[in-house]
């Protein structure tokens, strides 16, 4: 089937070099074209969501002081320079849902999964190189709508990146429960079908498009985790997509899916026998496996380089596919950990906290896998490295407090406070945006033709390595005081007067972490235009990408798509001069394959 | 002017940016210019490896050494003790797993730093150790499990209880209200339909078809009395909140449409808390923070803040608006002499509606 499909590509891809500029710039079905558009568009929108933490970190650390800053951004949201609180709320939901969905998921699984699974499973193009480009041009306008949200009279969705019913439904709630909530449920819904489109097609080119001798067993550890994200969310993501049609149904046509009983602003209701639980439950079987969609293939990208970078094998690769398939699996049934005190039977919660605590074994048998890769190795400490490390640090520091917040006993007195916001940061925030960093610092070679600057690389990495924890190491004991998410400001309580010089450290750490992310910036756009070209294989890596030549062809490989003889991780195997064997070098006479 | 002087420093950072980039190229001109990592790399990157877990560890030893009186101080309730038991063993797990496990990754990265004509070591699998890994986790955890579990089926079985108190906290944006039982222990039935009777004088919207009400107390401030089990019934009238009470190590959501329940036994009355070494010494802090921003505000011209007394609090804990971070209520814990002096003086429901 697959040779096949290559046969006829091969025969016909001599007739698309004619591209006008439209086609190989803007509707390209190119995934390498694609996966640079997913990145571009996946940038810009970090830039809107982390200048938004910027923002209300100003606010958390001087609290209604006034500020030039804000009334030149937030203008009329931001009476004398005060933010308002409605404008804090928005920011703080605008900022989780374009983190988690436009940069995480789409920025970095959208990127990495496009440019990656045909070049590194040998394959002409994506299984559907037109679905490919629908799925961008959807992802692309629901970043539009999202963008444009922004700007709506009343504001944006404020009712947190969860959107919780009934504040999500009422638009007597809160302003942002209007027009703009409007928006926000129309731009997820494309998304989701975008990631649904993109997620098909993925699962797809990895079962049918391998080269031969690619077995699923010789399968990079990248294209592992991307295949299994693909498969979290074909799964998941159509229960947020039911999710969001039932909130439009309350919101617009009077059902009563998510409410019951309310009365507000001098007014009963008529909604009768909904419950907001429900929603919970929808949104959280998509919201849980998010976590690893999100997170999975910066672990792939960072099994990858580490390896590549240790010029040694990943340790344990089958343990790393068990363990990838686990957390995959684990992840679908852990969403209640998340409602231990939503109202739902206690019994839920012993059975959530049993599954939700299980997912530590894998993330461990991960984690000292990494720990052991490095072991003995001849590490080139490139900043793609450096990154991979770094994620490797920040998932341990922050998974382990995961082990408190999974206990339906101790999240009692912790969820929803600032220890649930230094936890997740940490372990998919951070952890994920590393994964993102390592993979640009990698691929970059592939993607533009040119090295990104490694100087800036390494001063990008060391400061926003000691801000990511200056950040959020401080922010644990604030959750520990007792102190709860979303607050506009703590200044209502004066029990909590001395958390406002430890949140004053956090902001200044958040704001030299912003400015390190401008150097990256200037790097990516610099070495774009300017950089140094590129070897053929700058990394001596063993993945199929490097022998395909540098100047982006259609249909990747000039003549015949190379044969793959062995795993990916044939790094300094003794019996061979150099430290790298490429897959598609044929085993020497003699020479034993790796029983993995 | 902020906004041009904002632009002049990024202006300024890019141009220095550029510059040291610069400097760095123009020094390395002997090498040859590559954009890849070489021993030099290797060798400062390593130590700064190094260096960084000494960071790590600090920042852990700081934080603790200035910001561990931010803490909430020992629990106040039965279950709290319970609670903050394995809070502490969970901690000492994660502190010990964080200190090795970071150690392993920064001093190998250290330790391993490339080197030219170096070569490493082959090593792709091993089953014995990937089974200790797997499996001292496995112990760990299964640990926590069952500790967590017993804990949790503890603390989150309301037993019918004859002595127990029954208030239902009922919220609202962006306020609280309790409604004790009253005589007969019985909340009477109560759904927002019913909020608009009586002139609005029915604050929670107790049903006045149903007798069990007429005695039920609706208070702006919760009191409850020491040693003696509190049942709580929590209600919204409008979105999601979250009864929050941190000292207790107590949460339940508010669920419109539907009762949550919570039940915990307060251990120490409010006034006993004022007098243990930890809440003075907090009192302490947070009153010198308050006389030092009191200046500044009196050299506004505006006036000075209250000074800081302690007092247990009830929060809002889940968005509900833009008021939800003033959400709140104080909760007096006291001896049941105290509460039933305070709950004689209260007004039944049948009081409030004549």
């Amino acid at each position: 089937m697959s040779t096949a499909a290559a046969q006829v590509h091969e025969e016909d891809h001599g007739h698309h070099h004619k591209e006008t500029f439209i086609t190989k710039y803007i509707f390209s079905q190119d995934h390498k074209m694609i996966s640079k558009q997913y990145l571009i568009t996946g940038l810009f929108m970090g830039i809107i969501g982390i200048a938004m933490s910027l923002l209300f970190r100003l606010q958390l650390a001087w609290p209604e002081q006034p500020m030039g800053i804000m009334s030149a951004l937030l203008g009329k949201w931001a009476p004398d320079g005060v933010m308002d609180p409605n404008v804090y709320l928005a920011l703080v939901t605008i900022h989780g849902t374009i983190m988690v969905f436009f940069v995480l998921t789409a920025g970095l699984s959208g990127t990495f999964s496009n440019l990656l699974i045909p070049l590194q499973i040998g394959a002409r193009d994506m299984a559907s190189g037109l679905l490919n480009m629908i799925s961008y041009w959807l992802f692309f306008l629901s970043s539009v709508i999202m963008v444009l949200s922004l700007f709506v009279e009343a504001g944006p969705a404020a009712a947190g990146w969860t959107i919780y019913p009934p504040l999500s439904a009422l638009p007597q709630a809160q302003p942002g429960s209007g027009l703009g909530m409007t928006l926000w449920l129309v731009s997820m819904a494309i998304f989701i079908a975008s990631s649904l489109l993109g997620s098909l097609n993925y699962i797809v080119t990895v079962l049918n498009l391998r080269t031969k001798g690619m077995t699923m067993s010789r399968l990079p550890l990248t294209i592992w985790a991307f295949f299994i994200t693909a498969v979290i969310g074909v799964v998941s993501f159509p229960v947020l997509l039911s999710a969001a049609l039932l909130l439009i149904m309350d919101r617009s046509f009077g059902t009563s899916f998510f409410l019951s009983d309310i009365f507000i602003q001098g007014e009963v209701l008529h909604y009768q026998g909904g419950s907001p639980v429900l929603y919970e439950h929808l949104f959280w079987f998509l919201g849980h496996p998010e976590v690893y969609i999100v997170l999975l293939p910066a672990l792939g990208i960072t099994s990858e380089i580490i390896a590549t970078h240790s010029r040694k094998p990943i340790f344990g690769y089958r343990a790393m596919v068990a363990s990838i398939l686990a957390i995959a699996f684990l992840s679908t049934i852990v969403w209640g950990h998340h409602m231990f005190i939503s109202g739902m039977n206690p019994f839920l919660g012993s059975v959530f906290t049993f599954t939700t605590l299980l997912i530590a074994i894998p993330s461990a048998v991960k984690a000292f896998n990494y720990i052991t890769t490095l072991w003995k190795g001849n590490l080139q400490l490139n900043p793609a490295m450096l990154f991979s490390i770094g994620l490797v640090s920040t998932f341990i520091s922050g998974g382990l407090t995961g082990i408190i917040l999974g206990d339906s006993t101790l999240d009692i007195n912790v969820h929803d406070t600032y220890f649930v916001v230094a936890h997740f940061h940490l372990v998919m925030g951070i952890s994920a945006l590393y994964g993102l960093f390592a993979g640009v610092y990698h691929w970059f070679p592939k993607m533009f033709k040119r090295m990104m600057n490694k100087n800036l690389g390494y001063l990008h990495f060391w400061v926003t390595a000691i801000c990511a924890y200056g950040v959020f190491f401080p922010m644990h004991f604030i959750g520990m005081a007792g102190l709860p998410r979303r607050y506009y400001t703590n200044t209502a309580f004066p029990y909590f007067d001395d958390l406002a010089n430890i949140n004053v450290v956090i902001t200044i750490f958040a704001l030299i972490a912003g400015a390190a992310q401008l150097v990256f910036l200037y790097n990516f756009i610099h070495s774009i235009f300017y950089g140094k070209p590129t070897e053929q294989n700058p990394w001596r890596s063993n993945t199929l990408e490097w022998t395909a030549p540098i100047k982006h062809i259609h249909g990747n490989w000039e003549g015949k798509i190379p044969e793959v003889h062995r795993w990916a991780y044939d790094y300094s195997k003794p019996g061979h001069d150099e430290d790298f064997v490429p897959q598609h070098i044929p085993l020497k006479e003699g020479e034993e394959e790796l029983q993995h | 002017m902020t906004i041009l002087l904002t632009l002049v420093v990024l202006v300024l950072i890019a141009i220095s940016i550029w510059q040291i980039t610069k400097i760095f190229e123009l020094s390395q001109a002997k090498k040859e210019n590559t954009q890849i990592a070489d021993d030099y790399d290797n060798r400062w990157n390593g130590q700064l490896m190094f260096a960084f877990l000494i960071f790590i560890y600090a920042i852990t030893l700081f934080s603790f050494w200035k910001w561990g009186d931010v803490l909430l101080p020992d629990a106040s309730s039965e279950h709290g003790i319970e609670y903050d038991n394995l809070m502490w063993i969970s901690f000492a797990i994660i502190f010990f797993t964080q200190t090795i496990t970071q150690a392993l990754l920064h001093y190998f990265a250290y330790k391993y730093r490339g080197e030219k004509g170096k070569k490493a070591l082959f090593y792709a699998d091993n089953d014995r150790l990937e089974a200790i890994w797997t499996i001292i986790p496995v112990i760990a955890l299964a640990g926590l499990i069952l500790y967590g579990l017993y804990t949790w089926t503890d603390i989150m079985t309301v037993e019918e209880n004859e002595d127990a108190l029954v208030v239902e906290l009922y919220a609202q944006q962006f306020n609280w209200k309790a409604r004790y039982a009253g005589e007969d222990g019985v909340l009477g039935d109560a759904n927002v339909r019913f909020l608009q009777d009586f002139d609005g004088k029915n604050l929670v919207g107790i049903d006045a078809t149903d007798p069990n009400g007429f005695d039920d107390v609706v208070v702006q401030e919760l009191h409850l009395p020491a040693g003696r089990e509190v049942i709580f019934k929590m209600r919204s009238q409008d979105v999601l909140h979250s009864a929050y009470m941190p000292h207790f190590r107590a949460q339940m959501n508010c669920v419109p449409g539907m009762i949550t329940e919570f039940a915990f036994v307060p251990t120490v009355t409010t006034e006993e808390m004022r007098q243990t070494d930890d809440i003075k010494a907090k009192v302490k802090k947070i009153n010198a923070i308050r006389r030092e921003n009191s200046q500044a505000l009196l050299a506004k011209g505006e006036e000075a803040l209250e000074p800081y007394v302690f007092d247990y609090l009830l929060l809002c804990n889940k968005i509900c608006g833009a008021s939800h971070y003033n959400m709140q209520m104080k909760i007096v814990v006291e001896t049941p002499e105290e509460f039933q002096k305070w709950m004689d003086d209260q007004q039944t429901f049948a009081e409030v509606i004549q």
